[in-house]
């Protein structure tokens, strides 16, 4: 047992320091270093600069085009790539439809659209969610009939995160009848977003931001083809990709550098005629957080430990999910107290790339208390943290 | 990184697991608990031969290593079964003494049959006002024609009364909260001057609050340099906090389970307790507490085991966080037992009277996340 690295680990972090200083936009960077959200543009040139070099897909096997990295590799990368502030690579595709099209999917499907996803030529979003399905997923209504090579899809999904930008949707449909169980009668479609009959309308978060979107569909045709698997198969499908979901979901790597920004502003930030880094109570708050923090990131690797010897991904990851969304929301919330009367004015302009004008208050300030309100969804996400416990309940302690 | 144990550490493990199930269910340690001498004797030759009693020490000291993820194992496997013999007073609090400051002669006759389980010893650090402070030393030691001239008290001596003898920090030199001017002291625990009021912890554990008038020993008994033995008195008291923090992880580990078998079982309003949300998402938090406090303690003893200087932070993390679980664990596993949680005949009100001391040992939760701020 140690945690040194060895010799190729620390030659590992070597090459991905000096790639990342290479090839990594100074703009976009600057922004996730704000936490901010880069552009679609942005997001999507880094993403090919990843492909490039081989890097976009560490989750992938490498038969289809993941890098064979061990735990010990990603931890590096994750770690790296947060301290330089490249983007994370949006999940919908590379993350999340992508294994479960390379685990379930037919052969004609893995060649139709993992490459694709990997180059970062389609931008994918999640259609899961619906107004009157949240935590109850397997509730849902929007409903697929068969008739002749389609599936005419009917419904409502929402909290489509980016669904402005995506060109394709994966979505759960009920196909099975009202007399069946719902877990039982779920398929899981690929859908083409230009098909007709879907409307996308934009839902504005607490912080002002339409983020998420409301998807609407009215009959639209999909082909049978674009099923994965079988049908009423798809809540199986499902659960596997939320496993993977989670497992990225604690975000120690993107915590500790907010952190670190957080006490080195606190350094700086007058209180009283000295700086608030000297508080004890602040320190004190602070200081519980980082050890929090500082124990998920173990929890985190022996849980990655445990995959790289070939176990899935199991409930475990509730606990990352539970325990990284809720540091997140601390240090959410150490922002804004650090941004003091700083963090009442709302002035969304100023963290645009070409906002010129004059600046309100330090920096991390301004968009401390909108990151704090739309992070609050954190904790409701990818599975509510009151979800993951009740997984944790029955699958670990058998409850 | 490697998260697993070597060949040799799963059999240590096992081979405490095995005798824990064997010979130290609750009634036998009970029965020792209340015994004249508050440990088996018997247990601790057994401990001898089995070699525990050699865990933390080099191997060129003649011991089984001595590294920090070693002695994790065994204090983790002795946390399970509430162990009462002394192996924190003798192996880990004046082993790491002597391992560190010992010369070869008193390695000879103090440290080797330490871990041949014939000599009982005891590190008698802290005073009635120091707290936590380790520099707070008050207790006297005036080097005069070769002798040592001893004076003060000392509190809440581990082992200090079966203790054959006594590693003693005394003030040689300087103010009294100054870390210049401390000394390490062999002292025979029968020599003139010395008077003691034993008495049983909480916990289970024996101590003794020890007085010293005029006690007289000669200056080859300093362990050591003289003036210079602050580092040396925190290195023992840090490893000695690594080692509850890993008994304290077997102890949450046990009352978790406990406490889940029990609702399980116990029934109220025609179901089982196991049945109700309230009951259930608290022991999902239980199960938490007790994962990242495993995390954290490993990360400590890993890098205790890297000697790069970095082991004070990473230990104080590992304290604060594991004295914050055990709190909530210790609690909660009497909270949803009822009211038999709070009455003496069972077992998980003994942990949780164990992994509540713990988190008042060798620094309390918030001296070591305020030691981390600082750092």
């Amino acid at each position: 047992m140690n945690i040194d690295f060895s010799e190729q680990e620390l030659a590992f972090q070597a090459e991905v320091r000096a790639f990342l200083q290479a090839e990594l936009p100074a703009q976009t960077s600057e922004k996730v270093k704000q936490g901010l959200r880069p552009s679609k543009e942005q997001t999507v040139a880094w993403q090919k600069i990843l492909h490039k070099k081989g890097w976009m897909a560490p989750n992938w096997p490498v038969e289809y085009g993941g890098t064979g990295w061990n735990s010990t590799q990603r931890f590096i990368w994750e770690t790296e790539r947060t301290a330089f502030g490249a983007p994370e690579v949006v999940a919908f595709g590379v993350k999340m439809v992508a294994p479960v099209i390379y685990t379930y999917g037919n052969e004609e499907q893995k060649q139709r659209f993992l490459p694709d996803i990997i180059q970062s030529n389609v931008w994918w979003c999640q259609g899961y969610s619906e107004p009157n399905a949240g935590s109850d997923l397997a509730s849902l209504r929007t409903a697929a009939v068969q008739d002749g090579d389609d599936y005419v899809v009917n419904g409502t999904k929402t909290w489509t995160t980016l669904g402005q930008y995506a060109d394709w949707i994966f979505c759960l449909v009920r196909t099975g009848g009202p007399d069946m169980k719902n877990q039982e009668a779920i398929s899981f479609l690929l859908i083409d977003m230009k098909t007709p009959g879907i409307t996308v309308s934009p839902i504005y978060l607490l912080d002002g931001t339409p983020e998420v979107n409301e998807v609407h569909f009215d009959n639209v045709r999909v082909p049978v083809t674009n099923r994965i698997g079988e049908e009423n198969k798809g809540w199986t499908y499902a659960k596997y990709l939320l496993t993977h979901e989670r497992t990225g979901t604690a975000r120690v790597a993107g915590s500790k550098q907010r952190l670190t920004a957080l006490k080195a502003k606190a350094a700086n930030t007058g209180d009283g005629g000295q700086v608030l880094s000297e508080n004890p109570a602040w320190q004190q708050k602070v200081a519980e957080v980082e050890i929090e923090l500082l124990a998920l990131e173990y929890t985190e690797l022996r849980t990655l430990a445990a995959v790289s010897t070939g176990k899935a991904p199991g409930p475990e990851s509730s606990m990352l999910k539970l325990i990284g969304t809720e540091v997140q929301q601390a240090i959410d919330e150490l922002n804004v107290e650090m941004a003091g009367y700083y963090g009442l004015p709302f002035v969304p302009e100023q963290l645009d790339d070409d906002y010129d004008g004059l600046m309100i208050g330090p920096e991390l300030a301004a968009n401390s208390a909108p990151a704090y309100f739309n992070n609050r969804k954190a904790t409701i996400y990818g599975g509510s943290n009151e979800i993951q416990t009740n997984i944790i309940c029955k699958a670990i302690l058998g409850l | 990184m490697d998260f697993s144990y070597s060949e040799e550490q799963q059999m240590l493990r096992d081979s405490i697991g095995k005798f824990i199930s064997q010979d130290y269910d609750f009634d036998s340690r009970r029965a020792i608990v209340d015994s004249d001498t508050g440990y088996s004797m018997e247990h601790w030759k057994t401990f001898a031969e089995l070699g525990w009693l050699t865990v933390p020490f080099k191997e060129t000291d003649g011991g089984f290593g001595g590294s920090a993820v070693d002695l994790m194992v065994v204090m983790e496997e002795f946390g399970k079964g509430l162990l009462v013999e002394p192996f924190l007073a003798n192996t880990v609090l004046a082993g790491t003494g002597l391992s560190e400051a010992a010369n070869e002669q008193q390695k000879q006759t103090l440290l080797q049959p330490l871990m041949e389980g014939n000599l009982q010893l005891a590190f008698a650090f802290a005073e009635p006002q120091s707290r936590y402070q380790l520099a707070d030393v008050q207790c006297s030691g005036q080097i005069e024609d070769n002798q040592i001239v001893i004076n003060g008290h000392k509190a809440v001596v581990l082992n200090g009364e079966a203790a054959d003898k006594l590693l003693v920090s005394v003030r040689t030199s300087g103010q009294t909260t100054e870390r210049h001017g401390i000394s390490l002291i062999v002292v025979d625990a029968d020599s003139a001057g010395i008077s003691h009021r034993a008495y049983t912890n909480v916990d289970g554990h024996r101590a003794a609050d020890i007085w010293f008038d005029q006690v007289t020993v000669p200056v080859s008994n300093l362990l050591g340099e003289a003036d210079k033995a602050i580092e040396i008195i925190e290195m023992v008291i840090d490893r000695a906090a690594l080692a509850v923090c890993a008994e304290a992880v077997g102890a949450m580990q046990i009352s978790l389970e406990r406490t889940v078998e029990y609702t399980k079982i116990r029934k109220q309003f025609g179901v089982t307790l196991a049945s109700f949300q309230a009951l259930q998402h608290r022991m999902a938090r239980m199960f938490m507490e007790v994962e990242q406090a495993r995390s954290i303690l490993l990360m400590a003893a890993m890098e205790m085991d890297r000697l790069d200087g970095r082991a004070p932070r990473a230990l104080s993390a590992a304290k604060s966080r594991i004295g914050k679980a055990a709190r909530k664990v210790g609690q909660e596993s009497i909270q949803i037992h009822g009211g038999v949680g709070v009455t003496d005949e069972l077992d998980v009100g003994h942990y949780f009277k164990r992994l509540t001391t713990i988190q008042y040992q060798f620094g309390s939760t918030d001296f070591h996340t305020a030691r981390f701020a600082g750092s």
